[in-house]
């Protein structure tokens, strides 16, 4: 067993055995790419496995990293970073795949680490503050401080229209005009 | 709360009712087709009336008044055909289609909570009711000419002696003696014995057995074929015995006299036959389990390829019986999943049977005269494959009776019948199935499709298509939503709509015209959406799936039989004959790939849009059968794939879909600019036709 794994799975049912701090707080899970904290609604995480090697879609966009079969579903893998505009990630047996539930969809989130579950009061969200960078902040929902990180909540609803959109666009690249 | 939890189950009810009502329609519709050809006998009236007069059953019970009153009128306009007091004339006929579509109307209506309009089938009763009354009155005499066979219109009460002795497991099948009891007192005055002699002792008594018999004396008016209709439903289940005793007129004491045991088939015209044993050979089973089923037997199939890899490992010699074993496996799990898909399998019927209402509905509206044949409507595909038939379908017969067929006028000056034909066949053909739809309409007009194609940039100016490429052209959607289309030559409206609709399914549409005389579209679908027969190959580090029903023949080629061709790539003489060869890793962009066919293999493969080709892979590593899973539920659709299948090793493999291998290799080894390539400018069109 992978560390990483262990102690993420460990953090995941101690989460739920504890009481939830308040009927309104939002539980998210947070991960890792390279340095930075991000966090996910935990409603939409089904869960949570190690990396293993997929089936490569042809022609799909560089995010797009495949596809795996999940207990006989065929489940496409995204690559966060890539899709966050930082690079491929070069997937080892220590990397993490999120699987999620969005619009009806299951997809798989490549990312570093799973770190942690935290508990947030909806009201302690601070909006993403405008950067002049028109491409991340529309799948992000907010920021979080936690005593001595920031973490940056991710929006499913915002990244899966945009994943669907930028494989679109990639796939419109090579129609003519006249279409 | 009460209502609640009554509400339930009622609700349960409610839905099979409105499942049964859909069949029974649309047995009512290919038996009303039957009897318009004039092929129907007796038989076929009967069959029509019990359908009128379940979905009526049904209704009453479930309190819809309006298709009570609506279907009893029409049962009754049925029934005075049965006995021949109204003629099957074409105007009856049309009367009777007419009435089935509003009972079909006002079946939907219910289901969907909805009211029908007043005057929907207010005009149609109307008529009904005037066919019913007219010849009543006016052919009495007529009717009193043949009492003999049906004593069934006398207005007189006469006496009628029941004997009625239900078969022990009458009561498992869900009938109530008791209810057939109080139907019969509404018909009259009714005195009732019971006969208590096969109640056997408390002891062996079953208490879901019928152990009592009854004779009724019943005085009535009514004909003896509404008694009948009374043990309808229990005729098959009991010894039945009618006769009339006390006549009105002496003279018909014994041509009046009908005796009827249950077994025979004898039976006067007028009376309800009951259908051969049949129903009883089939069950009702929820298709939510039979594709549960289907879902696990491919499971199971996936398993089986697993341990027949693994077998493969172990050496021939030392687990002989293990290895016989996964032979068997083999076997036995290729027997089920095909015994498992014959049960979703369905006749296309199901989906035929609703065309010619289409071509009713839509020619009256048209004022054309077309008359639409159907041939082959028992072949079967799977349940999956019918329900995506029908849009497609009815959109193409809606297109060649808008666009192809001319009006009645225009088609006599052109020298033709002035009614209009709409060919409709299916037939399955080399493990597929085959759809076909024509007219012998005015055809596509390729001058001006070409000419329109021009003006929008379709097709580059100074390039001649051929015919076959100019009539693709009404797939192309920047083509076909102009709003001009439907005036040039053009059926088109939506024909793209129709030829992604068949796609998405693994399907290929071509059309074949002659101007002035009509068009052929060819639909050719796959028998199931669930397994292929597939071909497992590799490129590179990737392994895909061709399916083997595309698949000619494979081969290593010699260097002397590989051409270039110029701006086309390579080609392959086979036998006399020039292939185009397809890299799948240039396809694909996959590296550390063969580039020499030499080095590879050539599977050479057809389809219907693309031809032959030759298509190049590293290697060929064994047949399987794979089960389908969508990539696009999960993902989206992925040009020159049409699938995705687990293999043995639980990897997934994704499936090519060969007819657009040659498109998906040209657009990525060229320019993503084509209208700039004069070369190539149907390729062009293609790659239009696939964006939208």
């Amino acid at each position: 067993m992978q560390p990483d794994h262990s102690s993420s799975s460990h953090a995941v049912s101690d989460a739920l055995d504890r009481p939830a701090a308040g009927t309104d707080t939002q539980q998210f899970i947070t991960f890792t790419l390279g340095p930075d904290e991000y966090g996910i609604d935990i409603m939409v995480v089904r869960e949570i496995k190690g990396w293993t090697d997929t089936t490569m879609i042809p022609n799909a966009p560089a995010h797009v990293r495949g596809v795996i079969n999940l207990r006989g579903v065929i489940v496409p893998i995204f690559d966060l970073r890539a899709r966050f505009g930082a690079g491929l990630t070069v997937p080892t047996s220590m990397h993490v795949v999120i699987i999620v539930a969005a619009a009806s969809r299951t997809v798989g989130l490549l990312v570093d680490t799973v770190s942690d579950i935290i508990s947030v009061d909806p009201k302690a969200i601070r909006p993403i503050p405008e950067m002049g960078l028109p491409t991340e902040d529309q799948f992000l929902e907010g920021l979080v401080a936690m005593e001595d990180r920031m973490v940056t909540l991710v929006s499913l609803a915002g990244l899966f229209g945009k994943l669907a959109d930028a494989n679109k666009r990639a796939s419109a690249s090579d129609i003519p005009k006249a279409a | 709360m009460t209502t609640e939890a009554e509400g339930y189950p009622l609700a349960q009810f409610r839905k099979t009712y409105f499942e049964e009502c859909a069949e029974l329609l649309d047995a009512l519709q290919s038996n009303l087709e039957i009897l318009s050809n004039a092929s129907g006998d007796d038989e076929t009236l009967h069959a029509v009336f019990r359908s009128v007069h379940s979905i009526k059953g049904g209704a009453g019970a479930f309190g819809f008044a309006d298709l009570v009153a609506f279907s009893h009128v029409f049962e009754s306009l049925l029934d005075a055909m049965r006995e021949h007091t109204i003629k099957l004339t074409p105007d009856v006929m049309q009367m009777v289609m007419r009435a089935s579509d509003v009972l079909a109307d006002m079946v939907n209506a219910a289901r969907d909570d909805q009211s029908i309009a007043e005057n929907h089938c207010s005009d149609i009763v109307t008529a009904m009711e005037g066919a019913l009354n007219f010849p009543l009155e006016l052919d009495g005499p007529t009717v009193h000419a043949k009492p003999a066979q049906e004593g069934s219109h006398l207005s007189g009460e006469r006496r009628y002696r029941i004997a009625f002795a239900p078969h022990t497991e009458m009561l498992q099948k869900a009938n109530e003696p008791l209810l057939l009891i109080r139907q019969l007192r509404k018909l009259g005055g009714l005195s009732v014995e019971v006969d208590t002699s096969r109640l056997p002792q408390l002891a062996s008594l079953d208490p879901e057995a019928a152990y009592l018999g009854w004779t009724f004396n019943l005085d009535t008016g009514v004909p003896l074929s509404a008694i009948h209709e009374v043990f309808e439903f229990v005729e098959d289940d009991c010894d039945l015995r009618i006769e009339v005793v006390e006549p009105e007129a002496a003279t018909h004491t014994t041509s009046d006299v009908v005796v009827r045991p249950t077994m025979s088939m004898a039976a006067s015209p007028g009376d309800v036959v009951a259908p051969p044993a049949s129903s009883a050979q089939s069950i009702r089973v929820d298709v939510d389990k039979v594709d549960r089923l289907v879902n696990l037997v491919g499971e199971l199939v996936i398993t089986q390829a697993m341990l027949t890899e693994q077998g493969t490992l172990l050496p021939v010699d030392q687990h002989p019986a293990l290895i016989q074993g996964i032979e068997a496996l083999a076997q036995g799990a290729r027997e089920l999943q095909e015994s498992v898909m014959a049960i979703r399998a369905q006749p296309v019927k199901s989906v035929f049977a609703r065309m010619p209402r289409v071509v009713r509905d839509l020619a009256a509206t048209l004022g054309k005269e077309v008359r639409i044949i159907t041939v082959g409507e028992m072949t079967e595909i799977d349940k999956t494959v019918i329900e995506q038939l029908n849009d497609p379908l009815t959109h193409m017969i809606r297109n060649a009776l808008d666009h192809g067929i001319e009006g009645p006028d225009e088609r006599a000056a052109a020298g033709k019948p002035r009614q209009g034909t709409i060919n409709l066949s299916a037939a399955q053909r080399s493990g597929r199935i085959v759809i076909e739809v024509s007219d012998d309409g005015r055809g596509l007009n390729r001058e001006r499709i070409l000419a329109k194609a021009q003006e929008r940039g379709l097709v580059a100016p100074g390039v001649t298509p051929t015919d076959e490429e100019i009539d693709n052209l009404i797939f192309v959607p920047a083509f076909s939503t102009a709003d001009v289309v439907s005036n040039i030559s053009g059926r088109g409206v939506g024909m793209d709509v129709v030829k992604r609709n068949v796609q998405s399914m693994g399907g290929r549409i071509t059309v074949q015209s002659r101007f002035g005389s009509g068009s052929r579209f060819t639909l050719s679908l796959p028998l199931t959406l669930a397994v292929l027969d597939g071909m497992v190959v590799s490129v590179g580090k990737e392994t895909f799936i061709i399916p083997l029903t595309a698949i000619i023949e494979s081969l290593r080629p010699h260097q002397a039989d590989i051409h270039p061709v110029v701006g086309r790539g390579l080609v392959l003489a086979l036998r006399g004959e020039y292939l185009p060869l397809t890299h799948l890793h240039k396809c694909f962009a996959i590296a550390d790939a063969a580039s020499d066919p030499c080095r590879g293999i050539v599977i050479i493969v057809e389809s219907e849009s693309a031809g032959r080709i030759g298509v190049v892979v590293d290697e060929l590593l064994g047949q399987q059968q794979v089960v389908v899973k969508s990539l696009e539920a999960n993902y989206e659709a992925v040009d020159g794939i049409s699938g995705a299948t687990i293999l043995g090793n639980g990897r997934v493999a994704l499936i090519l879909d060969i007819a657009r291998l040659r498109e998906v290799e040209s657009s990525a080894s060229t320019d993503p600019s084509p209208l700039a390539q004069h070369s190539a400018p149907i390729g062009v069109l293609k790659e239009a036709a696939h964006a939208a």
